[in-house]
C-alpha cells in the first residue's frame, strides 16, 4: 500500500504527452496545479476548479478527464496527454485547423479541454454524428461561440478522416 | 477552490482498505473517481484527514451477472459499465446510464461512488430503488447487504457506517415480458435533474419512480390508467412528494415535470408492452 502523508511533497512520475516527467506534489495537490505550475505547461486552463465546466479537461491513459477532480499523486504510472500534444512539429493538427477554419474558438478558454474531449470522440468513434458530438460538448462550457462552430469543426474532422484525408 | 490537505492511501488489496478505515473512523473518505467526491473536497465541503483511493483495487472492478443480478464492484466506471455487453440484460439500468453525469466525468465516476453520495437529483439510486436492487457494503467487522430503500436514508445520506465502504451494488436482471421507459428535465444534458422518471411495466400495472423531488427516490406502483384516471394519480403524486423551490426550480414547476415526465415514461412503457 502506498501511504502518502498531508505535510509533505512525495515523489511523482507519469508519462505526459509521450515523455517520462517528475516532480514533487503534496497530496492534496490538483492535476491541473502540476501541469501549469511544477511542469510549467499552462494550456490546460483552470476555470471553475470543481467540474462543472471542463475547462481542465485532459486525457488520461486516453480517457478525457476533469484535471481539476484529479490529484497529481493519483497520476503516478500513468499516461497523460494534454492540448501540448496535438500540433505536430509546431503545426496545428486537423482538429485545431477545423477549429480556426470554423471560428469555434473566441477568447480561446474552453478550448484546450473540448479539443482533448473531441479527440477522444474521434479516435474512439469515426462514425460519430452531431447528436454525439452535441452529447460530448455537453461536457464543457463555452461562453462566447455559441457552440456552432464547435459542431461544425468537429463534423468536418469526422468527415475528413472518414474519406481518408487523415493529415 | 483547493482541496485542504489529507493523507492520500491507496491500498492494494481491500483488507487494506478496511483496515486503514477502521483505523481513521471518522476522519476517512473513501474515494473512487472523485466526480463528487473531489468537487465537495475542493468546496471544502468536506475535510478528511485520510483520502482512501479505491479505483485501482482489482477486487473491486467485477461487472458480472449471476442469481438473475448484475454486480457491480465499487471500482467500476459508469462507462465501463454502459459499454458491458451484458447491460441489456437490465433495459432500464441501459436506460438511465447516458443521463448520469457527461461523457467526461462517466469515464472516471463510479456507479457505487453515485449510490454513496445519495443526491436525490441523481439516476443510478433511482434506478437501484426502482429495481428493488442492494448495496453490499463491508467493514473490519465483516460484510451486509442492505436494499436500496434501507440504504438511502435521506439527502445525500446513508444507512452506511462510518467504517464501512460500498463494495458492490445489485441490480437484478429484468424481468421477462417487463418493459422499461426513464426521461429527466434539467438545466442542460448531463447536469443534476430537477426532475427525473423511471417507468417498469408488466401486464398488471407500472412503477414510476421519480428523482428530484423527494429527498430519497419516491416509488410509486399504479394500475394501468389512461385519460383522467392517470391524470389524477400523477396529480396526487405530483402533491404527495413536497418539492420544495430551489435555485433551480419552483415546487410548481417540479410538480408540472413530475406529472409531464410521468406521463411520458409511463406511456412509452405501455406503448412498448401492448402496441407492438
Ligand atoms: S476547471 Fe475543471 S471542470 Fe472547471
Ligand atoms: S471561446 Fe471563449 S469560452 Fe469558449
Amino acid at each position: 500500500m502506498r501511504y502518502l502523508t498531508a505535510d509533505a511533497k512525495h515523489p511523482v512520475r507519469f508519462i505526459l504527452n509521450d515523455q517520462p516527467v517528475e516532480g514533487n506534489a503534496e497530496p492534496r495537490l490538483l492535476l491541473t496545479d502540476f501541469l501549469r505550475r511544477e511542469i510549467g505547461l499552462t494550456g490546460t486552463h483552470v476555470g471553475c476548479e470543481h467540474g462543472v465546466c471542463g475547462a481542465c479537461t485532459v486525457r488520461i491513459d486516453g480517457a478525457s478527464t476533469r484535471a481539476c477532480l484529479v490529484y497529481a499523486v493519483q497520476a503516478e504510472g500513468r499516461s497523460v496527454e494534454t492540448v501540448e500534444r496535438l500540433a505536430v512539429n509546431g503545426d496545428l493538427n486537423d482538429l485545431q485547423r477545423a477549429f480556426r477554419r470554423h471560428h469555434a474558438l473566441q477568447c480561446g478558454f474552453c478550448t484546450p479541454g473540448i479539443l482533448m474531449s473531441l479527440s477522444q470522440l474521434i479516435d474512439e468513434e469515426p462514425t460519430a454524428d452531431e447528436a454525439r458530438v452535441r452529447e460530448v460538448l455537453s461536457g464543457h462550457i463555452c461562453r462566447c461561440t455559441g457552440y456552432h462552430g464547435i459542431i461544425a469543426a468537429a463534423l468536418d474532422v469526422l468527415a475528413e478522416r472518414q474519406a481518408g484525408r487523415h493529415v | 477552490m483547493k482541496p485542504a490537505g489529507f493523507d492520500y492511501a491507496r491500498p492494494d488489496r481491500l483488507d487494506e482498505a478496511l483496515a486503514v478505515l477502521a483505523e481513521h473512523t471518522h476522519t476517512a473518505r473513501v474515494l473512487a473517481g472523485g466526480q463528487s467526491l473531489g468537487a465537495m473536497l475542493n468546496m471544502r465541503l468536506v475535510t478528511p484527514k485520510v483520502l482512501i483511493d479505491i479505483s485501482a483495487l482489482a477486487e473491486l472492478g467485477h461487472i458480472q451477472a449471476d442469481d438473475g443480478m448484475i454486480e457491480v464492484g465499487a471500482a467500476v466506471t459508469q462507462d465501463q459499465l454502459l459499454r458491458w455487453p451484458g447491460l441489456k440484460e437490465q433495459p432500464l439500468l441501459a436506460q438511465t446510464l447516458p443521463w448520469v453525469g457527461h461523457y467526461q466525468t462517466r469515464q472516471r465516476g463510479t456507479v457505487c461512488g453515485s449510490l454513496a453520495h445519495g443526491d436525490p437529483s441523481s439516476e443510478l439510486p433511482l434506478v437501484l430503488a426502482m429495481l428493488k436492487g442492494a448495496v453490499v457494503l463491508a467493514s473490519q467487522r465483516g460484510s451486509r447487504t442492505l436494499t436500496a430503500a434501507d440504504f438511502q436514508t435521506g439527502t445525500m445520506q446513508t444507512a452506511m457506517r462510518d467504517d464501512e465502504m460500498i463494495v458492490a451494488a445489485r441490480f437484478p436482471l429484468a424481468a421477462p415480458g417487463c418493459s422499461s421507459a426513464f426521461r429527466e428535465i434539467g438545466p442542460r444534458r448531463g447536469d443534476f435533474a430537477i426532475v427525473a422518471a423511471a417507468a417498469v411495466g408488466d401486464q398488471d400495472g407500472v412503477s414510476l419512480g421519480i428523482g428530484g423531488v423527494a429527498d430519497t427516490p419516491a416509488i410509486r406502483r399504479l394500475p394501468w390508467l389512461d385519460g383522467a384516471g392517470l391524470d389524477d394519480a400523477l396529480n396526487t403524486i405530483a402533491w404527495e412528494l413536497r418539492g420544495s423551490s430551489d435555485g433551480h426550480a419552483s415546487a410548481a414547476y417540479r410538480r408540472t415535470q413530475v406529472r409531464n415526465l410521468g406521463r411520458q415514461v409511463i406511456g412509452e412503457t405501455q406503448h412498448a408492452l401492448f402496441n407492438r
